[in-house]
């Protein structure tokens, strides 16, 4: 059994990002009792599937070593992955959350030497991917991990992989008889920090993503420039695995639009004008990024970041919503329809990859949150006083970059604090 | 220039955009487009047409009230709904584009040798003689639209379809001869000046 001691004057963060990362270890470093419970077998969230950050350029995996060092010095954090907060109940001062805990089938012992991946045969779909490619049933989620802890997928329990991946354990780590846990906690407050998922690319019905292999999204192409990726770090077209030097990229895919999300999500302009860099990055002068938009809002100082890729010659802007995406069948060429609103131009170009920058969306459902709180017609969470001891922090409130999720990461860490020092006082 | 259409420039003299929104249906919904181009790109005839729906509606904004009254464009829409379907400001641009060919019809403007707008004024008028369209004369009248000999010429191309449509009871000759109509047909006929009354009142130059 998990053992933890929490009181009504520790903090839930639900959401292991790098939100809830950030509001977590504040809060943790005033000297709080903090609980984070993450519902992935790791902490970081989608920061830790990009392969570079705007504007710096900088790799995400530098900030988020800096985290989890901060979080293994110190002791006021206890981290449970793989869990979920199921119900919510009680108030400002007083809540017990329920939390349903995954088996993992590998306990602390694993040194993360990787024997049981080696001996298990079963290949499952790689999340962290996205699904590009397939990795061992036994797994370390990705190379950064934390906990480097290997994994079982549930698909082998039960069958002679699991076995196999018992016998190959020097360190009697992988545990079979792991079972799901149902766990109550107390809490004073309460940080929600559940992010966002990418939007669901294939209800884009024109763009055809269901239908043309190298039609791909935004998230899938950050994969794609990771050594360790899909791809070992090269930009491959998934048809044919020809190398893509002439990339499109159409903006708001999905996002400003009445038949999607309502809402402009803020960073996909900056996430494709970065990703107009690797293309520049891995092919040099041979490169060609063409960017379609309706128009660039690369907010405050992002300007400078824009100027500087408007300055490279091997990106084009073409200010166009794309219609409608046709294949061409001889070569497998996306072919972008469309009308240029600067000239009102006809085109239908060919290109030999196309990047949906889709928007984000919140990974909780509007319905779905376990405790009664104030949701917006976009569904992220807004601030209200009859939220209670319950703070939104980071992208779960509004499609934020990390600077800005960290800021608002901060704050919500700071409304927590002043809730439990309320409960401190009260009970004196 | 018609008496209504010098009233309307009279009074709405620069902002065609105000006149727009005050008199053709839909058109508040104008200035809600953001000039993304999906309804250009969604139109199937897009490249026959003059003006766009996106490049019209510009063109409403800046003014240009000659050339969007006078554009073929708006009759060339086919109500295929593609753009409606796209649009991701919700507008409804079919309705919008008829609204402006009426509009255009209104102002004595549209194009005189177009031929959809041509048909259009033989439906209508094939329409109100008996409350019923009355598909054997609005035919023959749409063949003979350019004249006496092309009407022959067409009559003959499309007599083995005439003739089918005959034998399978989906046309009658006898409808040459009047034609069926509504019951009512005095009710009809007032119906259609009360509604015109109230068109005029609506679109007129005198009143607010
Ligand atoms: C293509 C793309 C590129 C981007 N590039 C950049 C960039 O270069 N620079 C930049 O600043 N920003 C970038 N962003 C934005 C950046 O990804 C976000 O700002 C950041 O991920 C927000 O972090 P978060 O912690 O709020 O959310 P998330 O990263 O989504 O973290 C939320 C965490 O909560 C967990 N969770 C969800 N539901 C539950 C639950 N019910 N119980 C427990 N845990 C749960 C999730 O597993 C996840 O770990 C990019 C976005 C996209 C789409
Ligand atoms: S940030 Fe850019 S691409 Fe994303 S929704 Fe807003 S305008 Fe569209
Ligand atoms: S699709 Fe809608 S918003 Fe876009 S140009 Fe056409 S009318 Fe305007």
């Amino acid at each position: 059994m998990t053992e933890i001691v929490a009181t009504n004057e520790t903090i839930l963060v639900v959401g292991g990002g790098i939100s809830g990362m950030t509001a977590a270890l504040e809060a943790a470093e005033t000297g709080k009792q903090v609980i984070l419970v993450e519902k992935r077998a790791y902490v970081g969230g989608r920061i830790s599937q990009l392969y570079k950050y705007f504007p710096k350029l900088c790799f995400p995996t530098c900030g988020l070593e800096i985290n989890q060092r901060r979080s293994k010095m110190n002791p006021n954090l206890t981290i449970l992955t793989m869990a979920e907060v199921t119900d919510i109940s009680g108030e400002a001062g007083a809540y017990t959350a329920s939390i349903k805990i995954s088996p993992r089938y590998v306990n602390e012992n694993c040194t993360g030497c990787g024997d049981c991946a080696k001996a298990v045969e079963l290949e499952v779909s790689d999340d962290f991917n996205y699904g590009m490619n397939t990795h061992k049933a036994a797994y370390l989620p990705h190379k950064m991990a934390h906990p480097q802890r290997y994994v079982l997928d549930p698909a082998i329990i039960g069958t002679d992989d699991a076995e196999k991946a018992k016998a190959a354990c020097k360190y009697n780590a992988v545990d079979l008889d792991m079972q799901e846990e149902n766990i109550e906690l107390k809490a004073g407050a309460v940080v929600w920090a559940t992010g966002w998922q990418p939007y669901d690319a294939n209800k884009i019905q024109p763009y055809g993503y269901d239908r043309m292999a190298n039609v791909i999204t935004n998230v899938e192409f950050e994969r794609m420039m990771d050594p360790t990726g899909p791809t070992g770090g090269k930009l491959l077209r998934p048809s044919d695995g020809k190398e893509a030097k002439d990339v499109a990229f159409i903006q708001c895919a999905g996002s400003r639009d009445k038949n999607h999300l309502l809402h402009c999500s803020r960073i996909c302009c900056m996430a494709s004008l970065k990703q107009s860099t690797y293309v520049t990055e891995a092919w040099g002068d041979d490169a060609s990024s063409t960017i379609y938009y309706i128009d660039i809002r690369a907010i405050d100082r992002f300007e400078d970041f824009y100027k500087k890729v408007q300055a490279d010659e091997n990106v084009k802007f073409i200010k166009s919503k794309v219609a409608s995406i046709v294949e061409n069948k001889e070569n497998g060429n996306p072919t972008l329809h469309g009308v240029d609103t600067e000239g009102y131009h006809r085109y239908a170009t060919e290109h030999e990859l196309v990047v949906l920058a889709v928007g984000m969306q919140p990974s909780v459902d509007k319905d779905a949150f376990p405790i009664d709180i104030t949701i917006n017609e976009e569904g992220f969470i807004e601030p209200s006083s009859e939220n209670g001891g319950v703070f939104a922090a980071g992208s779960a409130s509004d499609a934020l970059d990390v600077n800005r999720a960290v800021q608002h990461a901060t704050g919500a860490a700071l409304r927590a604090v002043q809730v439990v020092n309320r409960v401190a006082r009260a009970e004196g | 220039m018609t008496e209504l259409n010098a009233a309307m420039v009279e009074r709405y003299r620069s902002n065609f955009l105000k006149e727009v929104e005050a008199n053709v249906e839909e058109g508040e919904w104008v200035k809600m487009c953001m000039q993304c181009g999906v309804c250009a790109g969604s139109c199937p005839l897009g490249n026959a047409w003059e003006h766009t729906p996106q490049k019209i509606f510009m063109m409403v904004r800046a003014g240009e009230r000659e050339a969007v009254l006078n554009s073929d464009a708006m009759w060339m829409c086919t109500s295929c709904y593609n753009c409606i379907a796209r649009c991701p400001r919700g507008l409804p641009i079919t309705h919008i584009m008829h609204g402006l060919a009426h509009y255009a019809k209104r102002m004595g403007l549209a194009p005189k040798e177009q031929p959809t707008a041509k048909f259009a004024q033989l439906f209508w008028d094939n329409l109100v003689k008996k409350g019923r369209v009355n598909e054997l004369k609005l035919g023959i009248s749409l063949y003979f639209m350019n004249g006496f000999s092309e009407g022959i010429k067409t009559s003959l191309k499309m007599k083995d379809i005439g003739l089918g449509m005959l034998k399978t009871k989906r046309m009658s000759p006898m409808e040459m001869l009047g034609g069926h109509g509504v019951k009512d047909s005095a009710g009809f006929q007032k119906m259609l000046k009360k509604a015109q009354e109230l068109e005029d009142k609506r679109i007129s130059g005198s009143t607010d």
